[in-house]
């Protein structure tokens, strides 16, 4: 067992405009990303309970050119409003750090 | 059969920089067109709202000047788009002033086009009336009070103006635009399929930031073929691979195969990436779909009052304690002292965010406990003026500063301030409001040119 901290080369959030929010978490070999894929470590029912979120409201993609899987959210407040504690959104990500992700025992990973 | 058509990205964002080197080893490979944003919603609404630039105006013309001197030199076109941050007609008028200056100052001369975004509040109520502006999620229906309380609404143009104003002028300095209309809009006038003109275009808006490891912002160039496209950075200790390639499509959108500009989307779901040497990667396969009608997105920055903020931390675990309870207690004796101070009327909003506790995520934080030994509390007032925020805001520091707690017998000092004064005046604040697109009568419709010689 690991966590998608420990196994993504990158997890990060920004900005997909004012109104919305994107997570993307990326993988530098194909068996990690697509072990995170097909266990659906972010499947839309998890992320709608994360972050709080209507479930029609959640996005997800597993993008396989890239290695990524990409999830987008709408903003609680526009960006950089009064009530928006994030103008960049580029610190929402911590919840995803603990996910885990459990790999095959012949299977390596870093 | 088409040439292979380079061109330029100089950089992500005007006044962001690049190595002038990169600009003339673009020249060197024969570059057909620069292009470069020079905005962004990002830093926040002021910018739309204010008409100020996010980069300095040294900075936005070193980087000006570079380009503009290549593309005058070179006989090549250049389009600046967004120009100014918000792409509003004071934002576009700072730019021409910024470029205008650079070229006297160098003797170059040129055909100049101006290409305004700005809307006036009677263009955009007469479209909605005439049921051509619609919502995007998660926004609501436009409303007339909305369209009032607008400080500055700008449309984003796609690459048609921008391909008008190439016909007559050599550089066109656009108002607010689709990042991607920057780089289509001369290879889609060429010829070049869309598909292929789109998907480069939105590889070349960020500049070189699709390279797998960038240490600073710079230049990137794609050629365009028939039917794909390679794209590879200036800098020599750059270099793009597939994966960094594809995964600019996740870079700010919320769905990376499906990326809207105003006459279609382009569809990445079955593009290709494949590396032609260890720095330039070719990508095909993608396709695009023409929309149904023709819609552009449009923006709007309101404002929402003046702030005053305090910051205050506690280090009292008796006070951390019982948090919600002591800000609770506070409010409920604020309000007592601004009903003999300020009056019932005075409307204002005062919120407190706590740092140690959900003061990075606030709605979205799942963890809502308090887990360290100090907190940082950030009260926020906003009222309808500085004068007014001001005042509530002394009232609230020296209120919660000695707000008490039962555990305690007397007057207590229960926050530190790190600064003196601890109210800190910030100015009028804004937000986006308009989050909707609207059907014009045509591409160029809402985006009148101004032409000039330099």
């Amino acid at each position: 067992m690991s966590t998608l901290a420990e196994v993504a080369k990158l997890i990060r959030s920004k900005n997909a405009g004012p109104f919305w929010l994107t997570l993307d978490v990326m993988f530098d070999d194909r068996q990690t990303y697509e072990a995170v894929r097909d266990q659906h470590v972010l499947s839309v029912e998890l992320i709608s309970r994360l972050y709080m979120q209507p479930r029609e409201c959640v996005r997800v993609f597993a993008h396989d050119a890239a290695m990524a899987i990409k999830v987008s959210i709408p903003r609680p407040h526009s960006s950089g409003s009064p009530m928006d504690t994030d103008v960049f959104g580029g610190q929402q990500y911590a919840p995803l750090l603990d996910l885990a992700v459990e790999f095959p025992r012949h299977q390596g990973h870093k | 059969m088409l040439e292979p058509l380079p061109v330029l990205s100089a950089t992500g964002m005007l006044g962001s920089g690049f190595r002038e080197e990169s600009i003339y080893r673009a020249l060197d490979l024969g570059v057909r067109m620069i292009g470069c944003d020079a905005g962004t919603t990002d830093f926040g609404p002021h910018l739309l709202a204010t008409g100020d630039s996010q980069f300095s105006r040294a900075a936005v013309k070193r980087d000006t000047s570079i380009i503009l001197a290549a593309a005058v030199r070179a006989g090549i076109p250049l389009v600046i788009g967004s120009a100014g941050g918000a792409g509003g007609d004071v934002n576009l008028e700072w730019m021409r002033r910024v470029l205008l200056e650079t070229a006297r100052e160098q003797g170059l001369h040129f055909r100049l086009a101006l290409i305004h975004a700005e809307q006036s509040k009677d263009k955009v109520r007469e479209l909605m009336r005439q049921g051509r502006v619609l919502p995007l999620p998660p926004s609501e229906p436009l409303s007339d009070f909305a369209v009032d309380e607008a400080l500055h609404i700008v449309a984003m143009m796609g690459a048609e103006p921008v391909q008008a104003a190439l016909d007559s002028a050599q550089v066109v300095l656009a108002g607010r635009s689709s990042d991607a209309a920057i780089y289509s809009a001369l290879p889609l006038k060429l010829g070049y399929a869309s598909a292929v003109c789109w998907h480069a275009a939105k590889i070349l808006e960020c500049g070189a930031a699709a390279v797998a490891q960038r240490a600073a912002p710079d230049s990137m160039v794609a050629v365009l073929h028939s039917d794909s496209f390679d794209v590879f950075p200036m800098r020599d200790d750059y270099r793009c691979t597939p994966q960094s390639i594809a995964s600019h499509t996740l870079y700010e959108n919320v769905d990376p195969f499906h990326l809207v500009e105003p006459s279609g989307i382009l569809n990445t779901l079955e593009s290709e990436y494949v590396a032609i040497d260890n720095r330039a990667v070719n990508v095909s396969g993608s396709t695009f779909e023409l929309a149904e009608r023709y819609g552009v997105k449009i923006e709007g920055a309101r404002l929402v009052g003046y702030s005053t903020i305090i910051l205050g931390a506690i280090r009292d675990p008796l006070i951390i304690r019982q948090l919600d309870n002591w800000l609770e207690r506070l409010d409920e004796n604020l309000k007592e002292r601004l009903r003999n101070t300020v009056g019932d009327a005075a409307q204002h909003q005062i919120t407190a965010r706590i740092y140690g506790r959900d003061g990075v995520m606030g709605a979205l934080e799942p963890r809502k406990t308090i887990e360290g030994h100090e907190v940082m509390v950030l009260w926020d007032v906003i009222s309808a003026s500085q004068g007014l925020s001001h005042s509530i805001a002394a009232s609230l520091s020296h209120m919660a500063v000695h707000n008490p707690i039962p555990e305690w017998d007397g007057l207590i000092s229960g926050v530190a301030f790190p600064f003196a004064p601890s109210e800190v005046d910030r100015g009028p604040v804004y937000e986006f409001h308009l989050n909707h697109v609207v059907y014009p009568d045509s591409p160029t419709s809402l985006f009148p040119t101004d032409y000039e010689s330099v």
